[in-house]
């Protein structure tokens, strides 16, 4: 009979099928920096990118765009949150400075992290940060009050049809996420 | 070989047999098919009428997600599995599965699964109630404790189903017959071929997902938590890459199921078999590109919507050509129309239906207006009811001579199918009207306009509840006291199992492998 070479050509289907479904929980994984990687160039998430630098930019006093902001205090967050103005009109390639505000309204210190998104998502990409409170987390001890100061300038490169954009930030509470990182670092 | 035949628990508790692991796979998925049939029930109890009745809001969510669930991993993946089973050794001329222990252990794995699952239910903060998707954060932030139970159930059924799928895939490449070419394959095991590289594909996505769930609910990771970093959006995508595939994961094998049966009442060949095979891998292949035809709504650019549009609309190719196969292998042969054949000329019908609900779904700019309501329930309660499991009871049906030496009462077999189809149709049909004047899903209230639609629904649903219950007890009086089989029961059918095999078929199969011209 071929019992033997039956065997062992079971064993090395059967490796090979165990590699791909190794590969494919792996992928699972991978799909996490691919989707930023992917979400970052394309800047169809929303998604801001990091600190920008205000060098050479040129404006282009042709045409407005109005940008909208827009706050979010999640569930579970004691604190005040907004912007001291809700829209401006500016240039594309001018620098701008709008002020936010938070007020920690309870007894405790708490670490707060905002999130930005853009809408629409392709505008994401000509909106350039170079000071943000997003980048870092806020520490607000119990009744605390801060002013934020965020700067910003929208890339002349922006399509045409983008004349309204808008940026929100939600608020998170992370202060426990915060206390299990130092506990563990610790 | 002597025909060795162990007796009691230990019989199929031990069991390598593939005939044994079948049958015990094809009852485990009919009891999980009651019991997420009862959560059904349930759920339609409550939406007889506007107001609440009888269950709270949290349990109704939880009986949604269970019945989900249930249904999904434990009553149509594990009937398909059973099929696989009992079938193809016999179809490719092989005396077992390729690797037989492995196949006992993929299934005793499924009951403990499930019982980890259904415990949930007596817990604390109750069974997960964040929907059979489980999107996050409901199911990570805000999803109640037994959603660990629920974690650890989903990794212990997707192992299982990787197994089946690894024995699958070895049977059919290495232990088909002489002579036994891959285009002489009967459709069954084509599709089934088909289907275990989905299940190897993407059931690992699905273990990563919960993992991920798993970590970010107790090990401080935020791949999902927008806090820390990560994204809720990015949760849809993944599992929709797992979901999309998962979906023709339980259609496949009964579209192999049909492509078998109307030939044989057709007393025909099946029509364009090869473009069957072509048709079935093209459908495979393309459903590794559509995933978020799930996710219009939730704002992707405009290019994204398109492009998952576009692809979604390509599968109705595919799709098309193995209907009009179906139908041209009837045209013009002699038909008869016996309780497998009324149930697989069904299965065309209503399956063509849901799969038209599925290409308006699919348009993205209508797709707004349907999202979330009843005319998706509509839809996937199409494929999945007419579809996998009317392809499952005419496999039962048609290869329970084969199975048992037994034959089934016509009659009985002939009222089942006749009241499935007319509360399947009275099930779901309304909900197609509710889904479109925009009555959202998941909900146990409702506002007063929708009550009529609601209220056939739910009768329907009552119907073929019981319309099942009946099923079962044809069934059991087919196996203790029908009739005996002939050898070859169906006058038309043709394979392996009908012309070189007894009924019932012995315990022990092609030990010396047959020759296939």
């Amino acid at each position: 009979m071929t019992e033997p070479t039956q065997n062992s050509d079971n064993k090395k289907l059967v490796y090979r099928l165990v590699g791909i479904i190794g590969g494919m929980f792996l992928f699972a994984f991978a799909l996490v920096p691919l989707y930023n990687v992917f979400c970052d160039i394309t800047g169809i998430n929303g998604k801001t990118r990091g600190q920008a630098l205000y060098q050479d930019v040129e404006i282009d006093k042709k045409r407005q765009v109005t940008i909208e902001f827009l706050t979010n205090v999640n569930r579970g967050m004691p604190w005040d949150f907004g912007s001291k103005v809700k829209s401006m009109v500016v240039y594309p390639g001018e620098l701008n400075e709008v002020r936010f505000f938070a007020k920690n309204r309870s007894k405790n210190d708490i670490v707060g992290q905002t999130v930005p998104s853009v809408s629409p998502g392709e505008a994401a990409l000509y909106l350039n940060k170079t000071e943000c409170f997003c980048f870092d987390q806020q520490v607000l001890a119990a009744g605390e009050e801060v002013e934020m100061p965020m700067k910003f300038y929208i890339d002349a490169d922006i399509p045409e049809d983008v004349t309204r954009l808008t940026l929100s930030y939600q608020l998170f509470n992370v202060t426990d996420s915060v206390k299990t990182e130092s506990a563990a670092t610790k | 070989m002597s025909d060795h035949h162990p007796t009691g628990f230990t019989r199929w508790l031990y069991t390598t047999n593939h005939k044994d692991i079948g049958s015990m796979y094809l009852w485990f998925s009919f009891v999980m098919f009651l019991i997420g049939g009862a959560m059904a029930m349930v759920i339609r109890a409550e939406l007889y009428q506007p107001g609440l009745q009888f269950v709270e809001p949290n349990f109704f969510n939880q009986m949604t997600t269970m019945h989900g669930l249930i249904m999904v991993f434990g009553a149509v993946m594990p009937s398909m599995v059973g099929l696989a089973n009992w079938l193809i050794p016999m179809q490719v001329g092989a005396p077992d599965m390729a690797l037989p222990r492995m196949n006992n252990w993929s299934f005793w794995i499924l009951p403990f699964a499930f019982t980890l699952l259904l415990s949930s239910l007596f817990m604390d903060g109750g069974a997960p109630n964040f929907g059979w998707t489980f999107y996050a954060p409901l199911s990570t932030t805000y999803g109640p404790p037994s959603t660990d139970f629920f974690i650890l159930g989903v990794h212990m059924m997707g192992i299982s189903s990787i197994m089946g799928a690894i024995n699958v895939i070895v049977t059919v490449f290495n232990m088909r017959a002489p002579g036994m070419t891959l285009m002489k394959m009967p459709l069954f095991v084509w599709t089934w071929l088909i289907t275990a590289f989905l299940l190897i594909m993407v059931m690992p996505v699905l273990a990563g997902t919960v993992t991920m769930m798993l970590t970010d609910r107790h090990f401080g990771t935020a791949f999902f938590d927008a806090a820390g970093g990560g994204d809720p959006v990015m949760f849809q995508h993944i599992f929709w890459f797992f979901g999309h595939p998962e979906v023709y994961i339980m259609i496949l094998p009964a579209f192999g199921v049909v492509s078998e049966i109307i030939p044989a009442f057709s007393r025909k060949k099946l029509f364009g078999y090869s473009s069957m095979v072509y048709a079935t891998a093209s459908i495979a292949l393309l459903s590794f590109i559509v995933w978020a035809h799930h996710m219009f709504a939730v704002g992707m650019p405009l290019a994204g919507e398109l492009f998952f549009m576009i692809a979604t609309m390509l599968i109705a190719v595919p799709t098309g050509v193995k209907v009009f196969n179906w139908v041209a292998t009837m045209w013009q042969g002699s038909l008869t129309f016996e309780t497998p054949m009324l149930f697989s000329i069904a299965f065309v019908i209503l399956f063509t239906i849901g799969g038209f609900s599925g290409v308006m779904l699919a348009m993205a700019p209508v797709d707004f207006q349907y999202h979330d309501t009843y005319f998706v329930v509509a839809h996937f309660h199409y494929v999945l009811f007419p579809g996998a499991i009317f392809g499952t009871t005419a496999a039962v049906y048609y290869w329970l001579p084969k199975w048992t030496g037994k034959m089934y009462n016509e009659t009985s077999g002939k009222i089942h199918f006749w009241l499935s189809m007319i509360f399947v149709n009275l099930t779901f049909f309304p909900m197609h009207f509710s889904g479109l004047a925009g009555m959202p899903r998941r909900i146990p209230d409702y506002n007063m306009m929708f009550a009529d639609f609601n209220m056939w629904a739910s009768i329907g649903a009552f119907g073929l509840g019981l319309t099942q219950i009946y099923f079962l007890i044809t069934l059991v009086i087919a196996i203790r006291s029908g009739k005996k089989a002939e050898d070859k029961q169906w006058e038309g059918a043709t394979g392996l199992e009908w012309d070189a095999l007894p009924s019932p078929a012995p315990y022990h199969t092609f030990s010396t492998p047959p020759k296939v011209d």
